[in-house]
């Protein structure tokens, strides 16, 4: 079954988005909100581990890469931006939710 | 979760209690004992996953007299008593932290279908084996 | 609310559960039993005791089953059932015996 893991805190102050990453199956989506973003950066070491992940998708919620300055240009390739509805669609189209703390 | 039980019903579902903090540095740990004390009652089929820092929950020798703060250490050993038997626990992150299977409490339960022998709680699993377990789930809260 | 116990004054929640636990001597217990219209006898301190010893063990009060099948290791088949504690707490084997255990109110059960 499959699992949308949701991650908030920053790549930087600990290490739920690597054990996020290290437990996610084929077929799971990761979706980075509020400080999380800060992962979707390319040339981060957190997007590298992103990018390891097969056949998991990577989304970045729009609005929280907006608060903070990340334009779509600064995103590691391979992640997708969603909206809030986005951010509900996903929820709706995975059996469960997981969120890393 | 249109096919919660009814009053008596028959559904099952299962839940797992994902635990990645350590426990006195913030109330996750003893909020997430306390959430599965509760929703004990209500009979459904619980997992609980210790990975992360939430392996030191489980560290024997825990004494907390002089910080203050009341030790739930041993109420793990009373989960049995609750039917809450399967507890897993992540051998990577034990190993990072120093730690082996030896500095954890030992929780037992007694299993009511096999002449209430006495039997561990504790799995000890890997990565791949925690994603899958994982996997299996219908609802995973995370602490 | 507080006990009054021997001219000392025993701190006690809205409830009646005392908020030291340190505080609790069987004294007290005859005096919280008094205020819940309990008469403590031999099979209600069987049931009070057993609280307190698995309340020092694992630090929370046992399920009701747990205290179910104790009594009937201790007191015979015909009295581990349910209906008996509740026959001894009335107003609920968990609830007023933790009470009267000087246990702090138990969490999701009777």
């Amino acid at each position: 079954m499959s699992i949308l893991h949701t991650i908030s805190k920053s790549p930087f102050q600990n290490q739920s988005l690597s054990s996020c990453v290290a437990h996610a199956s084929s077929g799971d989506a990761i979706l980075m909100i509020e400080d999380a973003v800060y992962g979707a950066v390319s040339g981060t070491a957190a997007a590298a581990q992103l990018a390891e992940g097969e056949n998991i998708s990577i989304y970045a919620l729009g609005p929280d890469l907006s608060a903070r300055g990340l334009g779509e240009a600064k995103l590691a390739e391979g992640i997708n931006i969603v909206d809030y509805d986005g951010f509900v669609e996903l929820a709706v189209e995975y059996d469960k939710t997981q969120s890393w703390l | 979760m249109n096919d919660m039980p009814e009053d008596g019903g028959g559904v099952v579902k299962k839940f797992l209690y994902v635990n990645r903090k350590a426990p006195y540095g913030t109330i996750y740990a003893q909020e997430s004992l306390e959430v599965v004390l509760i929703g004990a009652a209500f009979e459904q089929d619980v997992s609980l996953a210790f990975l992360d820092d939430g392996v030191f929950q489980l560290v024997k020798g825990q004494n907390t007299d002089d910080i203050g703060v009341k030790n739930f250490s041993p109420t793990y050993r009373a989960l049995g008593d609750f039917e809450v038997t399967k507890l897993f626990v992540e051998k990577e992150s034990l190993a990072e932290r120093g730690l082996t299977e030896d500095d954890l409490m030992e929780i037992m339960y007694e299993d009511e279908d096999d002449d209430w022998e006495e039997k561990p709680s504790i799995t000890f699993v890997n990565k791949s084996e925690l994603a899958a377990i994982m996997a299996d789930q219908d609802v995973i809260l995370s602490f | 609310m507080a006990y009054e116990l021997d001219g000392a004054t025993i701190e006690a929640d809205e409830e009646g559960y005392i908020t030291d636990l340190g505080a609790w001597t069987p004294e007290l217990a005859g005096l919280i039993a008094k205020d819940e219209n309990i008469e403590m006898d031999d099979e209600r301190w069987e049931v009070v005791n057993f609280l307190r010893d698995y309340y020092e063990e694992y630090q929370i009060a046992p399920a009701v089953r747990v205290l179910i099948k104790a009594v009937k290791k201790s007191m015979g088949k015909e009295k581990g059932n349910n209906k008996y504690l509740y026959t001894l707490f009335p107003y609920g084997p968990a609830k007023q015996a933790c009470k009267i255990a000087g246990l702090p109110k138990p969490t999701g059960c009777v």
